[in-house]
């Protein structure tokens, strides 16, 4: 059935998210973006308590992200699942109130999505109990390292086993962890990393492990100064004989069996896969507040928007502002397709993409477009429509960029393998 | 809950129209284009997949099945697929029977509808647009204004389309001018029952050759009252005309734009251009990529716009923004099809330059299509 509708349990909390982080992002949102660094420790805290006693249903799945076909079996008559739709739609709300402070909350993250994404029911259970703890947890995850970013294949990072006792070894560099800082430092939390196993297998080797908070030879080596996203921390960090036990590596340690020749890898795709819808919903969400912020301003401006009008006869500034409705109703459209899609357990790879690619370009254009509406007051730090372009920029870069996911939306329409288009 | 899978008899429309593109509309668009027309019998087996007169309740002789506008959309997209033109010429007769069917007073439907439910294909059409610049569908020139018991209806129309053959015509004019599109009317007329209406010259349009269209004039034609589409109503029923034809243009520019796509990407995987598929460049494939992006947006937002129609929301908004967003979209989908066959694009043996004349229509069309 073709259905528009939001269930009304999803409509509550999206509204009850958005007059959330109305109150309680918003005013802090120029502080933590001048103060790169500075920890929004009060807001964490309440929202951690907020999370454990289950106040904001939905907010814990937001990042959860992947299907959860092992998950708990309850009595209860079943309900239409739609977890990953909500989660999206709720992360809209998030990041149309403050993308920075909405990435430095507590939560499983991508790490958690990695591990709901590659882990076996056994270790989904151990490691996402940490979230209901007493202290503030992340999860981070860690793929890039200074010689690899799009090219997730060519990760350096290895991990060796040690048989004597049963340990794995990481050692490598990773660098741009979201939330690095929070998860191993300041808070509680893991990350997971991504390394090799065995170099000759090429990408069948590479696989997700979990380096808990305190582990011995991970460290933080730097914190990124960035354009926007600036509460979000992104750290770099090293790996030197760090120890960590022989079950934290996620999923199944097969390297090369010839029928699975790539299962380690396609656990970052099926990361990827989950993570994907929720960077599109942070775009839709951050260009929405630039849009609805320049709304507001135009509509006290006394400037109407026609609609209806014949297309020749609009201004330009109507054209605009069209455009950007427009765009964004079709970004939103495509993500939420990707999401039910992944609630009902289908293959979302093509969708996941074109709704990253479609939300990633739609973000930065919208946000870009809107600063350029507001002319001098939209230049201008005194209102936070800038600090709205320089978040939505990032959401066209991490999880994939625009360009990869072109490739990967190329190769699915065509029926191309990664040899033929490259 | 929110759900874009259609459902099992969608599916079956959608397959049963798809089919028909294939093997009959798409086999004869090429010579439809260059002759500037469509065959009866092609029309006629259009016709007979009984797509308008299933919607006509059956105290009207129709098959009585649920109208749902989100269905019409599914269904204008699986024939445009096929062809713009041909697609338009099978559905004219929904330009009158829908808008009777939704708008109509009992009298009007007891009137008109049966004469759609026949065997035999009998065009209509519907008189909106006008000759001129800066045509604004809420400021129309062509006034109908009441004297007694009839209104006396002036002006010039274009892009009428098969005003010729058609027999019934809905003609919207200015009621009470000036005040926007509460103050416009469309009125049922049966072309041989009125004086003053001349049918001009066969049109010469850049695209949709296949669809013959026309320039109207209307000379002080005398209508009875009783010709007033929905009666005694104010105002509401060319609103609901505009965002039904706005729903379906929307459609019909996912179904045109996906033909394109298809089209251009099967081509770019057959031909070689130094030593390697086209298609394995990045420049083309990211191309298409896009392009494949935009053909799932334009039918979300057509959906999404229809689905509120079924609902008996005001679609008002969706409705122009879904149509205004297909018309910048199909035609950087149909430009990019052209561009990908490169020289032979621009050759009519292939359909992309036709895709791309007809694309660029778009803004100008409208109330072409029904849902
Ligand atoms: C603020 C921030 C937070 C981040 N958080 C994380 C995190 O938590 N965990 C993590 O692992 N990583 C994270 N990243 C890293 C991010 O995912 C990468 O930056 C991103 O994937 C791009 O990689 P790169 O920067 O190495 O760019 P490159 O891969 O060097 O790409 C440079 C340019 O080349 C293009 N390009 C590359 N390959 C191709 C190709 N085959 N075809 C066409 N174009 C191509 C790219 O699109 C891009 O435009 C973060 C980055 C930032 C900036
Ligand atoms: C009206 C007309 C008049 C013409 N007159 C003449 C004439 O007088 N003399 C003459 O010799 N020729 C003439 N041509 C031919 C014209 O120059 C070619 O059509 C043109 O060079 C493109 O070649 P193609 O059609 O084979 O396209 P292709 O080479 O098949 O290209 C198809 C598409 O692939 C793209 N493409 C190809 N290779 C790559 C690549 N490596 N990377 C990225 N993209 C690529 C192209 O840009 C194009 O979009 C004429 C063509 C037309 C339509």
């Amino acid at each position: 059935m073709i259905d528009f509708e939001l269930s009304a349990g999803t409509k509550m909390t999206k509204k009850l998210i958005h007059s959330f982080v109305e109150s309680s992002f918003r005013p802090l949102s120029r502080e933590f973006d001048e103060e790169e660094h500075k920890d929004p420790a009060d807001l964490i805290h309440s929202i951690h308590e907020l999370m454990k006693g289950g106040g904001m249903t939905g907010m814990g799945s937001m990042a959860g992200g992947g299907d959860e076909k092992e998950g708990k079996k309850e009595n209860k008559p079943k309900k239409p699942k739609e977890q990953n739709l909500m989660g999206v739609i709720l992360a809209e709300e998030l990041f149309w109130g403050d993308a920075g402070l909405a990435l430095a909350m507590p939560g499983p993250g991508l790490g958690g999505a990695a591990v709901q994404a590659t882990g076996t029911p056994e270790q989904k259970e151990r490691i996402m109990k940490r979230f209901s703890g007493d202290v503030p947890a992340y999860g981070a995850m860690a793929i890039t390292e200074p010689g690899c970013g799009s090219d997730t294949s060519a990760v350096s990072t290895t991990a060796a086993l040690d048989k004597k006792t049963n340990e794995w070894i990481l050692n490598g560099e990773k660098i741009f962890v979201s939330m690095g800082k929070r998860a191993t430092v300041i808070y509680d939390g893991f990350v997971v990393v991504w390394a090799t196993v065995d170099r000759k297998a090429g990408r069948a080797g590479i696989k997700p492990f979990i380096v808990e908070k305190g582990t011995p030879g991970m460290k933080v080596t730097k914190l990124e100064h960035k354009m926007g996203i600036r509460a979000s921390d992104t750290a770099a960090m090293v790996f030197e004989d760090c120890r960590i036990p022989y079950n934290n590596i996620l999923g199944s340690v097969e390297v090369a069996s010839d029928k699975e020749k790539t299962e380690g890898f396609k656990g970052v795709m099926k990361t990827f896969d989950a993570t994907r819808p929720f960077v599109a919903a942070m775009a839709i969400g951050v260009a929405r507040a630039a849009y609805d912020m320049v709304r507001e301003i135009l509509d006290k401006e006394g400037v109407r928007i026609r609609y209806g009008a014949p297309i020749d006869q609009l201004t330009v500034l109507e054209r605009d502002v069209l455009d950007m409705e427009a765009s964004l109703k079709a970004a939103r459209l495509l993500l939420w397709r990707a999401a039910g899609m992944l609630d009902k357990g289908e293959r979302n790879n093509l969708e996941a993409s074109m709704a990253k690619a479609k939300a990633g370009m739609v973000g930065t254009k919208v946000t870009q477009k809107a600063v350029e509406i507001l002319g001098p007051l939209g230049y201008s730090r005194k209102i936070l429509v800038e600090k709205f372009m320089r978040d939505a920029k990032i959401n066209d870069i991490f999880e994939g960029t625009g360009q990869i996911q072109l490739l990967v939306i190329a190769r699915n329409i065509l029926g191309y393998t990664r040899k033929e288009l490259k | 809950m929110i759900s874009f899978e259609p459902d099992d008899e969608q599916k079956m429309l959608k397959d049963t129209l798809e089919n028909f593109s294939t093997n009959v509309v798409r086999k004869a668009a090429h010579d439809c284009e260059e002759k500037g027309e469509v065959p009866a019998d092609l029309v006629k087996k259009g016709w007979e997949l009984g797509l308008i007169m299933s919607n006509i309740p059956e105290t009207c002789g129709g098959a009585g099945m649920k109208r749902s506008a989100v269905t019409g959309a599914i269904a204008v997209e699986a024939l445009t697929w096929g062809d713009l033109s041909i697609a338009m010429n099978i559905l004219s007769p929904s330009l009158v029977a829908y808008p009777i069917l939704e708008s109509g007073t009992e009298e009007q439907k007891q009137k008109y509808l049966p004469q759609f439910c026949s065997e035999n294909f009998k065009p209509a059409t519907v008189a909106l647009v006008e000759p001129r610049m800066f045509f604004d569908a809420s400021q129309l020139s062509t006034k109908a204004l009441r004297e007694g018991d009839e209104y006396i209806l002036n002006g010039d129309k274009c892009l009428v389309p098969l005003a010729e053959k058609a027999e019934l015509f809905l003609v919207f004019a200015a009621t009470t001018p000036g005040i926007g599109l509460a103050g416009v009317d469309g009125f049922i007329i049966a072309k041989d029952d009125v004086y003053g209406l001349e049918i001009k010259e066969k049109e010469k349009n850049m695209g949709l050759k296949a669809l013959e269209t026309f320039e109207v004039s209307f000379s002080d034609c005398h209508i009875p009252i009783a010709s007033k589409l929905g009666g005694d109503e104010k105002g509401g029923t060319f609103t609901r005309f505009l965002n039904r034809s706005r729903v379906a243009l929307a459609a019909a520019a996912t179904g045109m734009g996906r033909a394109a796509l298809e089209y251009s990407l099967n081509y770019a995987k057959e031909r070689v251009a130094f030593g390697e598929p086209i298609a394995s460049r990045q420049a083309i494939a990211f191309m298409l990529a896009e392009m494949a992006i935009e053909v799932d947006a334009m039918r979300l937002l057509a959906w999404e716009a229809a689905w509120k129609i079924d609902r008996g929301e005001d679609c008002g908004k969706e409705a122009y923004l879904a149509k205004k967003y297909a018309q910048d979209m199909v035609l950087m989908i149909a430009d990019r099809s052209v561009q990908i066959l490169g020289g032979h694009g621009y050759i009519r043996e292939h359909p992309v330059e036709m895709y791309l004349r007809n694309a660029r229509g778009f803004t100008t069309f409208e109330g072409l299509l029904m849902v």
